[in-house]
């Protein structure tokens, strides 16, 4: 068993977990192939909110995947770093936005 | 322009300097291994070996390594250091052979080929020649560096010259990283110099590409998004047009091969390399259409195997003994850095080849 739950080369071993259901692997590959085409949005623009993305859900596999995805797409650090600010204010605004509920909260139990 | 980016491998004694020792790595570790597979044993899985010279369309003549830029991805090794030249002698070799050959394009590379002293003579040569296609790879940089290359716009207009030119992106920041200091405003002036002369304009005859090759350990994106990319941003930051934009993989040899190394990036590099191989893109690779001569006439398949000092396989070996007849149909020298031109759309000196 690996002593780290995080290895980077793990990520070039994504593919295979459709070894173990193929139909289901080959689904969501074929689903996400499609998701980041060209489309209504520029594969560019989905890029970075897969960046961005990637970093909310701390998930380090991703954080490598889409950093150098956006590297080959010419996306330049100034946009990734303005990208990661989407995410994290939309993260801090989801923790204070509950400060609603708090304040509704208080003014309810308080005379 | 401001301080040069590095040395070349040369200047620095860097034991990569050496070709040999750059084959060794690319056999060994990863490829010894099983990791990952051989060139030949990858090519086999197709059909593709081994792989064949097509009827030559393409001769690339390299006149120096000698060049004003030293730039951190160089597969040439490149540098102001540099002393390799191609002699008027072995010029007048290869003006022989264009005569006779049925190759449609000559394309002069370097170093910055501006640099060797026999440079306009040999393009008021070969001009008249009258090949279909007469490329020269410019760095740019050159037409700004030294008043007697000021005029050089006008001399590839006289003659009608292709003018390609690397270009790493539309950024100050990223250029200069790759190139050395200074270099993006020098090149953006050289490109406004060259556009002024009708040079990559719509419809212009004179005609302007730019080479894009990535900053770093990863491969260059879409050829066709980069470079709609490249022209919304070159046109709305400094009036600036040109025509196509080849998207070049860096091969891991020479300088980009001691940076992956260095920067821990080798492994890695080379599994997107093998995972992103295409068997489509063996079918085009510009090996099989092109002829590679180096500085002191020798004949290669292409100019990494110059780099690497992999001559062809055949008996004719040297310009001065060039044989059409007996390079057609060759074998092509093949190790791991060439998984750099069959990865995804394929790579080329002309860009994507599949």
């Amino acid at each position: 068993m690996s002593k780290t739950y995080y290895d980077p080369a793990d990520l070039r071993k994504f593919g295979k977990i459709s070894e173990w259901n193929q139909e289901l692997g080959d689904k969501f590959f074929d689903y996400y192939g499609k998701v980041f085409e060209e489309g209504t949005l520029t594969a560019r623009e989905k890029s970075l909110i897969a960046l961005a993305v990637a970093h909310t859900e701390q998930c380090p596999y991703c954080i490598d995947a889409y950093t150098k995805d956006g590297l080959q797409r010419g996306i330049t650090k100034e946009e990734m770093m303005e990208a990661l600010h989407v995410g994290a204010a939309i993260k801090s605004g989801a923790t204070l936005v509950h400060g609603v509920q708090m304040m509704n909260k208080v003014n309810k139990l308080e005379m | 322009m401001g301080k040069l980016k590095t040395q070349s491998l040369q200047k620095r004694d860097s034991d990569l300097a050496n070709s040999n020792r750059q084959l060794e790595i690319l056999s060994n570790g990863i490829f010894a291994d099983g990791e990952l597979p051989t060139f030949k044993d990858k090519i086999s899985e197709t059909n593709q070996f081994p792989l064949k010279a097509k009827k030559l369309e393409i001769l690339q003549i390299n006149v120096g390594y000698m060049c004003n830029q030293v730039c951190e991805h160089c597969h040439v090794d490149a540098g102001p250091d540099r002393k390799e030249i191609m002699t008027r002698d072995t010029m007048q070799q290869i003006l022989d052979v264009i005569k006779t050959t049925g190759a449609h394009t000559l394309d002069l590379t370097g170093g910055a080929p501006e640099m060797n002293p026999h440079f306009r003579w040999f393009v008021e040569e070969a001009s008249k020649v009258g090949v279909k296609d007469f490329i020269v790879r410019s760095n740019l940089t050159i037409i700004r560096a030294n008043k007697k290359y000021y005029d050089l716009p006008d001399f590839f207009k006289k003659h009608n010259i292709h003018v390609v030119s690397s270009m790493p992106h539309w950024t100050r920041g990223k250029t200069d990283k790759q190139r050395g200091e200074g270099v993006f405003d020098m090149s953006i002036k050289a490109l406004q110099e060259l556009n002024e002369r009708g040079y990559g304009m719509p419809g212009s005859d004179l005609k302007l590409d730019l080479v894009y090759n990535p900053n770093g350990a990863y491969l260059p994106g879409d050829q066709a998004t980069m470079e709609k990319d490249f022209k919304k941003a070159l046109l709305e930051d400094f009036n600036i047009q040109f025509h196509n934009l080849f998207a070049i993989t860096n091969l891991p040899i020479a300088r980009f091969l001691d940076y992956l190394i260095a920067s821990e990036n080798y492994e890695d590099y080379m599994h997107a390399l093998v995972d992103a191989y295409n068997p489509a893109a063996v079918e085009n690779v510009m090996c099989t259409n092109t002829l590679s001569v180096s500085w002191d006439g020798y004949l290669f398949d292409c100019d990494f195997n110059q780099m690497l000092a992999l001559p062809v396989n055949s008996k004719s070996k040297h310009i001065s003994d060039y044989k059409e007849e007996l390079l057609e149909g060759r074998n092509i020298v093949i190790s791991q850095h060439c998984y750099g031109c069959t990865a995804g759309a394929g790579s080329s000196c002309q860009g994507v080849v599949a």
